[in-house]
């Protein structure tokens, strides 16, 4: 199995002729990674893909929520961050009045929805005021790891797609790392396993392929 | 009662058979407590230390910084972690421990990347050797690393002292209790900026020199072990 090439916190990063982007820092005009992960080059840019990092929030990002607490104006909502988000009432699809928020969406509750503003001190507000953005709900929410969701939606979602597919299940993958799946009692199991698969070998190459012969294994055995 | 104990035998190695400039087996492993943000359990000779890391929001909010990530580390001994019982709960040792470690992180870790954030660092010696301080720190900049916080480098650590009027490398038990001096020091291996130097007892300038130069010449290696504990986890149980 090739996997890519990988890098440690403090090891050069051979840049070449690509731009230094993401995940590394600069010191007497050399490169360094800031992350353990690997290194992603695209046709302008040099990145270092971390296997592992905190989900910071960024604007427009469609993520899940799980409800934490209810304010007289507000939801602060884990999203799977070291920084909560918020909610405000005038962004949720209801009409709600303060006070009242308690019979729309309680403590433990998940929401589909879109990050609306963030700031520089990493402060956020969502909104669900969008099409598709809703309450979640039926359904099982596992988390993967946010540097993976990438890998689990695949390019152009294809893995993302197969998994459905094979399984037949409804999923939402929210980029903060959140991810739901809904459908058949066995087809939900079925599909958490695939993506926990995906999740673990995200570093390797012609994972979609193996995740298909996989899949199709799995449902030939049943 | 110093002078009477002898550390160094007469074939010219230390009681446990190492050599002057010899380490103690390092073990380290990541991902070993499942709900942390990251993790590793370090086993440097006997010591046995187990290090959580979480990410979070500061709390208090008033102790949040605007523009920089916290770093608290917290270093607890087990009771029977000791030969004889220690009382538990943080006590003038262990508070300093905790402030070390925890400054010495600050120093690798990209703290702007984090604004208002606050970077815990939960360290449990299950069992206490000599050199546990650096053992932590160790096993501390691994999880951090597993975390996937961002940082500069990977803070390495090591000890040496003398015994028995002889500078030695990583310093064991009796050579810590019975020795003249503890010297331990951290680093960041890229650009060999010392972290973390502390040193208990007396010592000559030529023999600190010493020491330090040998553990400069050690750190690599622990440095290696660092880096195969984070790869460990990700290579596929095929071996490929």
């Amino acid at each position: 199995m090739e996997t890519k090439k990988i890098v440690y916190p403090g090891d050069k990063i051979e840049t070449g002729d690509l731009k230094p982007r993401n995940g590394m820092y600069e010191s007497n005009s050399e490169f360094f990674s800031e992350y353990f992960g690997v290194i992603q080059e695209s046709e302008k840019f040099i990145d270092v893909a971390p296997f592992n990092s905190p989900y910071l929030p960024r604007v427009n990002d469609k993520i899940i929520g799980k409800i934490m607490d209810i304010g007289p104006t507000m939801w602060t909502v884990d999203i799977n961050s070291p920084y909560y988000s918020l909610l405000h009432m005038n962004d949720s699809p209801w009409h709600v009045s303060s006070g009242d928020l308690e019979r729309y969406l309680k403590v433990g509750d998940y929401v589909y929805a879109r990050i609306s503003v963030s700031n520089e001190i990493k402060e956020s507000w969502i909104s669900m005021r969008d099409n598709g953005m809703r309450k979640l709900e039926t359904g099982r929410i596992i988390s993967v790891k946010p540097p993976k969701v990438p890998r689990v939606i695949g390019k152009g979602g294809n893995m993302i797609n197969i998994i459905k597919t094979y399984t037949d299940t409804k999923i939402i993958v929210g980029q903060n790392g959140f991810i739901w799946v809904d459908g058949e009692i066995e087809n939900v199991k079925q599909a958490i396993d695939a993506i926990r698969i995906v999740e673990k070998e995200a570093h390797t190459i012609g994972l979609t392929d193996r995740m298909e012969e996989y899949l199709k294994k799995m449902k030939g055995e049943n | 009662m110093e002078g009477n104990i002898k550390l160094i035998r007469d074939d010219g190695l230390r009681l446990d058979g190492r050599a002057n400039n010899e380490m103690r087996p390092i073990k380290i492993q990541t991902g070993v407590v499942q709900r942390a943000d990251g993790s590793a359990f370090i086993e440097w000779g006997a010591n046995k230390i187990i290090v959580a890391v979480y990410v979070r929001e500061a709390y208090p909010k008033h102790a949040q910084n605007i523009d920089r990530a916290i770093v608290k580390a917290r270093y607890n001994m087990s009771g029977y972690s000791v030969e004889e019982r220690k009382r538990p709960g943080p006590d003038r040792r262990t508070m300093e421990i905790s402030k070390v470690v925890s400054e010495a992180l600050s120093s690798a870790i990209v703290l702007e990347k984090l604004p208002r954030a606050e970077v815990d660092v939960f360290i449990q010696v299950l069992e206490a050797d000599a050199g546990t301080r650096i053992a932590s720190l160790t096993a501390s900049s691994v999880a951090v690393a597993d975390a996937g916080v961002p940082m500069r480098d990977l803070v390495v650590g090591c000890t040496a002292g003398k015994a028995d009027g002889k500078v030695v490398l990583d310093l064991s038990k009796d050579e810590d209790n019975f020795g003249q001096a503890d010297i331990p020091m951290a680093i960041l291996p890229r650009t060999g900026k010392v972290v973390l130097l502390q040193l208990d007892g007396d010592v000559t300038e030529e023999e600190f020199n010493e020491a330090t130069s040998m553990m400069m010449e050690a750190m690599p290696r622990i440095s290696e072990l660092q880096k195969n504990a984070l790869m460990d986890k990700y290579s596929l149980e095929d071996g490929e």
